[in-house]
């Protein structure tokens, strides 16, 4: 029992506070909104600006001129500002067949390519989750090295190994599989295994991150009430990856589609895929108007699969 | 629904009368160079609620995850009602599992998760619901069906774990630590709740704890592990009163231990000679006279007495409290002996003492004894 005494009914000393320490004081309350504004602030400059710019490119017309194009802000004399939006490059680019296949190309490709990546780096991600505990870093590390090299380097040996005169064409012929040299560089094959390869990686690290936090114990529940292994896996594994899969599968299919480098260096001219029809545009043609146009339409093409993602991850967080 | 059995309703009691349900012979489980169950044999009839209890690392949960299934036998036989489950995989087996973590799948409501043994089995979906609203009833959460596990608290969620471990009506119940996750006082309240599940569905359990009062409060028999054999298997009275060796007696509850030498072995008594006094037991033992033994004395078994007059004969000396400890509904002492080894003994306050001369306190001198039936030998 505490005994009572005079003082602790006096009121607590109040200490006057220098002025820097109330300034200070004030800054760590509003803390929190001043972390959340960096992220906005990196959005804006980075990503809503030169979107806006580019949107502004797409909607004028190629001009002779530097930058080569038309402003869409003009002030004529008598304090008058006209804005002219030339929705020209859009209908171009949906009359023109070439643009409209190109898209239907590179989606089919990366769809294809996600989807390839998934068959293999779902198995990959699972082995490196239930391998031991020497094994798993040394897994994982094995993922990560190509990293090390550069991106241009590796689709360069790619094309050393599927050329004609290349190591596998001349592996094959030495053992007598083959007479004559199979066209493998220069196809949409050798793209398709440029894009797997390269994505592999974004697909496998996801799904390794989403499964190492599944409980094997699940799984033993499972057998425990009478489920076999394939069932298990349809039931319990595959339902609880999910966001690894989706997110997996996001990691590659955004990038392949816009992919540029792969396509120009392993299919050369016999592929077409939109990266390349924008790098020519802008490039070889200078008709920055379309070449905006053409990144416009796919951007909101690659938008729609981000917003049904959004949406899952809402439905899944509110079911927790 | 009551235990039903054609020759006594406790047949771990009587156990040549009946068949045991699960045989364990010779079983041994090897990690490497470390021997987690050491060549157990066990047997366990049927309505039984058995307890494995020990240490963590004793071989407990291997031993239980072998019954289920998850984990192969080096050598020995394990037979489940007759069948030996060498070759019998973990999603055949009659038995089912609570596992500590409860293992509850997080993406289905608390009536998918209890549904899915079902479900495996081709049950028809009429029943399917019928037993799941039925189970669901007995652990008392049918308003929290269509919750999943995360929007359920601890101890409902352990109850989901029995509901869905229970629902296909298993032979054999594994528990693993079932109790372990939830706080002291929920803990203590569904001990009781367990049992009288245990009791009313007529299911064997086989329980797997580290928690000696658990054991204590649940099993019919128990058996105590170390190093991955088993040390005694018993009631837990017969653990508890007649402990065979030191590390049981010391495991379950507290004893005081100390050396004796027996100076006589008669068919109804014996007499151990230790440095402080003589010890007098009651009831015979199979030692020999001569020998060196160790005595144990439960700290609640000990009479306390304040005098100064020193105590003479068996099973009683003189000693002088050296530390007290108030716990509220007993009192800890720790007495010195004339040789000066300390026993704890523990004495119920029965009434609340009015004024501080009735208190026992530090270096009052004190007489201890106990009945002649209350002193335990250790054989090892």
């Amino acid at each position: 029992m505490t005994d009572f005494t005079e003082d602790m009914f006096e009121p607590p000393q109040v200490e006057r506070q220098p002025m820097i320490r109330l300034v200070m004081r004030r800054i760590h309350s509003r803390w929190r909104q001043i972390v959340t504004v960096i992220p906005f602030f990196w959005l804006l400059v980075f990503f809503l600006a030169p979107f806006f710019i580019v949107a502004k490119i797409s909607l004028a017309e190629l001009a002779i001129a530097s930058p080569p194009f038309t402003s869409l802000i003009e002030w004529t004399g008598d304090g008058i500002m006209t804005i002219r939006l030339v929705f020209d490059n859009f209908v171009y680019i949906w009359e023109d067949s070439l643009y409209f296949d190109t898209y239907v190309n590179s989606l089919k490709i990366s769809v294809t390519c996600t989807f390839l990546c998934l068959l293999f780096g779902y198995p990959i991600a699972y082995a490196i989750v239930r391998s031991g505990p020497v094994a798993k870093p040394l897994l994982l590390f094995a993922i990560i090295l190509p990293f090390w090299t550069s991106f241009l380097l590796r689709v360069y040996s790619w094309m050393g190994l599927l050329a004609d005169q290349g190591t596998i064409n001349n592996l094959l012929i030495a053992l007598g599989v083959i007479d004559e040299p199979i066209r493998m560089l220069y196809t949409e094959f050798a793209v398709y295994i440029g894009i797997v390869y390269t994505y592999m990686p974004f697909m496998i690290l996801p799904l390794y991150a989403n499964m190492e936090k599944l409980d094997n114990s699940l799984n033993e529940a499972a057998a425990d009430l009478g489920s076999k292994p394939t069932n298990t896996f349809f039931k319990i594994t595959l339902p609880l990856t999910m966001p690894g899969i989706v997110a997996g599968s996001l990691l590659v299919f955004i990038p392949a589609t816009g992919e540029y480098v792969i396509p120009d260096l392993l299919g050369g001219g016999n592929v077409q895929m939109i990266g390349r029809v924008l790098y020519n545009e802008f490039s070889r043609n200078s008709d920055w108007p379309v070449a905006a146009a053409v990144a416009i339409v796919l951007l909101f093409i690659l938008v729609l699969p981000i917003m049904v993602f959004q949406h899952y991850q809402g439905k899944a967080a509110e079911e927790q | 629904m009551t235990v039903s059995t054609a020759v006594s309703p406790e047949p771990w009691l009587d156990q040549k009368e009946q068949e045991p349900l699960v045989k364990i012979r010779g079983v041994t489980k090897k990690y490497g160079a470390v021997t987690a169950v050491d060549n157990v044999d066990l047997d366990i009839y049927k309505g039984e609620l058995f307890c494995l209890l020990g240490g963590s690392g004793c071989g407990k949960s291997t031993l239980l995850r072998m019954l289920a299934g998850f984990e192969d036998l080096n050598s020995g036989t394990i037979t489940i009602d007759g069948v030996d489950m060498a070759d019998v995989p973990a999603y055949e087996r009659p038995t089912n599992m609570m596992f500590q973590s409860y293992a509850l799948f997080p993406h289905m409501t608390v009536e998918k998760n209890v549904a899915f043994g079902l479900e495996q089995d081709h049950v028809p979906k009429l029943d399917i619901a019928d037993r799941v609203h039925d189970i669901l009833k007995l652990v008392e959460l049918e308003d929290f069906k269509k919750r999943k596990p995360k929007q359920l608290s601890g101890g409902q969620r352990q109850r989901v774990a029995l509901a869905r471990a229970l629902v296909k009506r298993p032979k054999l119940l594994l528990l693993d630590e079932p109790l372990a996750a939830l706080d002291k006082k929920l803990r203590k309240q569904t001990q009781f709740e367990l049992a009288n599940i245990q009791d009313k569905v007529g299911v064997t359990f086989i329980v797997v704890t580290h928690d000696q009062e658990e054991a204590m409060t649940l099993s019919s028999r128990m058996a105590v592990m170390d190093a991955g054999r088993f040390k005694q298997i018993g009631t837990p009275t017969e653990i508890y009163e007649f402990p065979e060796s030191r590390f049981v007696a010391d495991f379950i509850g507290s004893a005081n231990i100390f050396e004796g030498r027996v100076t006589e072995d008669g068919v109804d008594h014996v007499r151990v000679e230790t440095e402080f006094c003589e010890v007098y037991i009651d009831h015979g033992h199979s030692v020999k006279a001569g020998s060196k033994i160790w005595v144990a004395l439960r700290p609640e078994k000990i009479r306390l007495e304040k005098s100064d007059t020193i105590a003479e004969g068996a099973n009683q000396t003189a000693a002088v409290i050296d530390d007290v400890g108030y716990l509220g509904e007993t009192s800890i002492y720790k007495v010195r002996l004339p040789n000066g080894e300390i026993f704890d003994v523990t004495q119920p306050n029965q009434s609340r003492p009015t004024h501080a001369a009735q208190r026992l306190t530090w270096e009052d001198k004190v007489n201890i004894s106990w009945d002649p039936s209350s002193a335990m030998l250790l054989h090892s």
